[in-house]
């Protein structure tokens, strides 16, 4: 293949040639000693040093959607009923009978009232979002290697690499994932990457008033979830599909599947 | 050159070109940071975290709203982030004239968290919106910043309401919570910190169910030294609600 290559005047080459050797100067001497660069390392993020994970105290969660509505505004999810990233569940556990769960537009815009003539044992909300599993079973099905673990142990799709074919969306046990109606490309939680890279907390957790949400690094000793851990009954959500689920739940009924 | 027989070199031949084309073929197809790290490219790891944030996080509020913020800090409020009422207001710290956030006003947005619902954890407080002073905005009795209400709620059930509930419909309706309860003074200001008592003892219960109690005749009465043997009444009796099986 010929490309045909723009023509230069000897002038103009020479004087791309002065712009560039000054702006190598520029840069060489910013990055000049050595001690400043260490420290630019320093200040980088380096994903390798963490290992994320999220804690869900069920008996503090009162169902209020904020989690839900702020994870759609913060990662501009469909607003509508059928796409989301975390949603949150009614558990109602009858004295007989079978469990009923219902989670009306994802448990945002609140709770209709239960009927009267259900006799209800117990009753509370779960909060649910991708496990980010250790061993993921949407991940091994990608045909493209669209989604991956990243190397801080957060399940995430390559938007720009995924063909839509919607084999991680059956994959996934826990119906966590999507296919956003425009892009077309699989979405799902990211424990809201841009956020956690930078310090600050994933947005659900964020807006959750009564911290029922509790977010933190596997690899840090100084961690929440070590706490959370010490003190409270901890499971994971399918524990039987070997899938390793990375958001643990404190308090959760045998019925929590 | 010798060796080879002559029908073999146009084999090498389509041979190197079929993996000249293969070896081109991946330099253009697969991305350049493909393998990096994993089977993915590394590339989308970096793009990932280059979204834009569109929640601030409380501590940022705090550098400008710090009056707000010391009374919030005071408050039952005070774990409740200011987004959470507010909505993202990031666009609000860029350009704080600009982009003002989301106040809410009247009666909606308050008992989103507050509303009664049963599955909300009792001692959250909870209030029935179409009861509780129908008609006012909450505002006008309750500073958002700093919720403790004007007047300390006289009834149990404004708290413990599940418990009310239960106790409602069952054959305890009529005894006052202080029967079986010692609640403190403070216990109505500060529940967490004052914190009302339990019955420890068989004798709560003996006190009205004993064969020899002065209490009314139609109370069943039990043989308080043998019935259960040593297991505290309510490990089999739920005293909210004993009819219960």
């Amino acid at each position: 293949m010929k490309t045909k290559m723009p023509k230069m005047l000897r002038r103009e080459f020479l004087k791309v040639c002065g712009q560039k050797i000054s702006g190598l100067a520029g840069s060489l001497a910013v990055l000049g000693s050595w001690q400043t660069l260490a420290a630019q390392e320093k200040d980088q993020y380096n994903p390798s040093e963490h290992n994320y994970a999220m804690a869900i105290d069920i008996h503090k969660c009162i169902g209020c959607g904020r989690c839900v509505e702020a994870c759609k505004k913060e990662n501009n999810v469909p607003l509508d009923a059928s796409h989301f990233r975390t949603w949150v569940e009614r558990y109602v556990i009858p004295e007989d009978g079978d469990t009923y769960v219902d989670s009306p537009n994802g448990g945002m815009d609140g709770f209709p009232e239960l009927s009267k003539d259900m006799k209800v044992l117990r009753t509370f909300f779960v909060p649910k979002l991708c496990n980010h599993c250790e061993n993921p079973p949407c991940v091994q099905v990608c045909p493209v290697g669209a989604t991956y673990v990243s190397p801080d142990g957060v399940v995430l799709v390559d938007p720009k690499y995924c063909v839509g074919c919607r084999y991680c969306i059956q994959a996934c046990p826990y119906g966590a994932r999507y296919l956003h109606p425009v892009k077309k490309v699989a979405e799902k939680c990211t424990f809201c990457y841009h956020r956690i890279t930078k310090g600050l907390l994933p947005a659900c957790v964020e807006v959750c008033p009564t911290q029922a949400r509790i977010f933190g690094d596997l690899k840090k000793t100084s961690s929440p979830l070590r706490r959370f851990f010490h003190f409270m009954d901890i499971s994971v959500l399918k524990p039987w599909m070997n899938t390793k689920p990375k958001v643990y739940y404190g308090g959760a009924d045998g019925e929590v599947k | 050159m010798a060796g080879i027989p002559r029908q073999i070199i146009p084999l090498i031949v389509l041979f190197a070109l079929v993996i000249a084309a293969f070896v081109a073929a991946r330099q253009i197809f697969v991305p350049a940071s493909f393998g990096k790290l994993g089977f993915y490219r590394a590339d989308a790891l970096k793009e990932a975290s280059e979204l834009e944030i569109k929640y601030a996080g409380a501590e940022v509020c705090s550098d400008c709203h710090y009056e707000i913020s010391d009374l919030k800090a005071g408050s039952f409020h005070r774990k409740v982030s200011c987004e959470a009422c507010h909505g993202p207001s990031a666009d609000h710290v860029d350009s704080p004239d600009e982009n003002l956030p989301f106040v809410p006003k009247g009666r909606e947005f308050c008992p989103v968290c507050h509303g009664y619902i049963p599955s909300r954890p009792s001692g959250f407080p909870q209030i029935l919106p179409e009861q509780h002073n129908p008609g006012k905005a909450c505002m006008t009795c309750h500073n958002p910043h700093n919720p403790t209400p004007p007047h300390t709620p006289e009834e149990c059930s404004a708290c413990h309401r599940s418990i009310a509930n239960q106790k409602l419909v069952s054959h305890h309706t009529t005894l006052p919570c202080t029967q079986c309860h010692n609640v403190p003074k403070g216990h109505r200001d500060n529940p967490r910190l004052i914190r009302a008592e339990k019955p420890v003892s068989r004798e709560t219960c003996a006190a009205c169910h004993a064969k020899d109690a002065k209490s009314p005749l139609e109370i069943p009465r039990i043989d308080i030294a043998t019935h259960g043997e040593r297991r505290l009444c309510w490990d089999c009796h739920y005293p909210h609600f004993p009819e219960g099986k």
